[in-house]
């Protein structure tokens, strides 16, 4: 076949090689499990795919039963934060070629939150907790209607947890908040840390005394898996020791 | 026992299995790195720690109640088995207190919440290097008579 091509089109790059690779993949169907199982998927797949491309030829061509949520497919949205081969990743931004595809490629829901099926979780507890924070700026009018002004420094002072797209991988790997739902959870205090420490907010001494609650920032073990499992590297316990010192100063 | 449920599948609703299995088959093992590690270490040896504390406040309590008695229980810890849970209570107290200090390291000074990884196998650096002073001069000392 490949011959084939090649006569007809002399200058074409190469046949691009594809493998097997197989996905092990936990699925759950409320209407007729009980418990979740776990389900094999052989899929033909390029180095460049990402994981979210197989969940995608499964869906399309094999199962179409296979449900996740997804949306931008290019890591903006945060929709399509799930359990890689035990790790919390988005799949549209893990390529195929950065696992070992000569194992099958294990992937389920995200840890923590009620599983409704397959691939997705209930994300209100997560968006409950994050509503909590206050995470909206805080402020008076300005003098004379004018506009807030902010040196660059005051802003990179936040800089990093503006980039959060709550898609909730950091809280979800949290140990903490696996036993105990009622954590705060980093994604959380992360968006608090986004406005604790900008210069134009007034309320955070409102955000430091919701978090310094005994389900707040002390839960904190500084296992440091939020990090790791962040897909835009955000130093998420970075950002909570941060605000565990603003509490102990008792200001930002 | 399969037969048996053979023929109830047909007559009446089954019967529930004696083994149940597990309510959520496992998932996969998160796979934390060494901030993880370490947490999971040092609850352990924060628990053990705990408990080691319970039993050493009642016996030491025990001499309030009757000298004899707590001699007998003293006497007790002097077997060789004490002495080698010993260097276990000395490992424990060890990693809990270094790990203690890389953790506050991590939460008041911006570098160690960088550097936690790099922190963590100092820490069992400085462990190791604690429990090879300790465990040839204890079990020395147990079994040198
Ligand atoms: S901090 Fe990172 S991991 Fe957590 S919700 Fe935001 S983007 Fe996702
Ligand atoms: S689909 Fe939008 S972040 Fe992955």
């Amino acid at each position: 076949m490949s011959t084939a091509v090649a006569d007809k089109k002399p200058a074409a790059a190469e046949e691009i090689p594809t493998f097997t690779a197989t996905l092990i993949i936990r699925r759950f169907d409320p209407d007729v499990d009980e418990e979740p199982r776990w389900e094999d998927f052989d899929v033909e797949l390029y180095a460049t795919d990402r994981v979210l491309d197989a969940l995608h030829k499964i869906k399309w061509e094999q199962d179409g039963s296979l449900t996740f949520r997804r949306s931008c497919a290019h890591g903006i949205c945060g929709s399509d934060a799930m359990r890689i081969n035990g790790r919390n990743r988005l799949a549209c931004k893990t390529l195929i070629k950065d696992l070992d595809i000569t194992k099958p490629i294990y992937v389920e829901a995200i840890k923590g939150l009620p599983l409704e099926k397959d691939l997705i979780v209930d994300m209100e507890p997560f968006f409950d907790s994050y509503k909590e924070i206050n995470p909206f700026l805080m402020a008076g009018a300005t003098k004379g209607g004018k506009e807030r002004k902010q040196s660059p420094v005051e802003r990179a002072r936040f800089d990093d947890t503006t980039k959060c797209i709550l898609c909730a991988a950091c809280t979800s790997s949290c140990p903490v908040f696996w036993t105990d739902g009622q954590y705060f959870g980093p994604a959380a205090i992360v968006n608090a840390h986004r406005f604790i420490f900008d210069s134009r907010d007034e309320g955070s001494q409102v955000r430091l005394d919701i978090l310094n609650d005994k389900e707040g920032v002390w839960r904190c073990r500084t296992t440091f898996n939020c990090t790791d499992a962040c897909p835009r590297g955000i130093q998420v316990t970075q950002a909570i020791a941060e605000v565990k010192q603003a509490i102990i100063k008792g200001k930002p | 026992m399969p037969e048996k449920s053979a023929s109830n599948l047909v007559a009446e609703p089954q019967s529930p299995p004696k083994i149940r299995s597990p309510k959520r088959p496992a998932g996969t093992l998160y796979r934390g790195n060494e901030g993880m590690w370490s947490w999971v270490l040092h609850r352990i040896t924060g628990v053990s720690i705990y408990f080691f504390l319970l039993v050493h406040i009642l016996d030491t309590a025990l001499v309030r109640v009757s000298p004899d008695a707590y001699n007998i229980v003293i006497d007790s810890y002097k077997t060789p088995l004490m002495g080698l849970a010993e260097i276990g209570l000395v490992a424990a107290i060890g990693f809990h207190a270094i790990n203690g200090l890389r953790i506050i390291l991590i939460d008041f000074w911006a570098f160690g919440a960088k550097h936690q990884r790099t922190l963590f196998w100092v820490v069992i650096g400085i462990w190791l290097v604690l429990l090879a002073g300790f465990i040839p001069r204890q079990l020395m000392h147990v079994f040198g008579g």
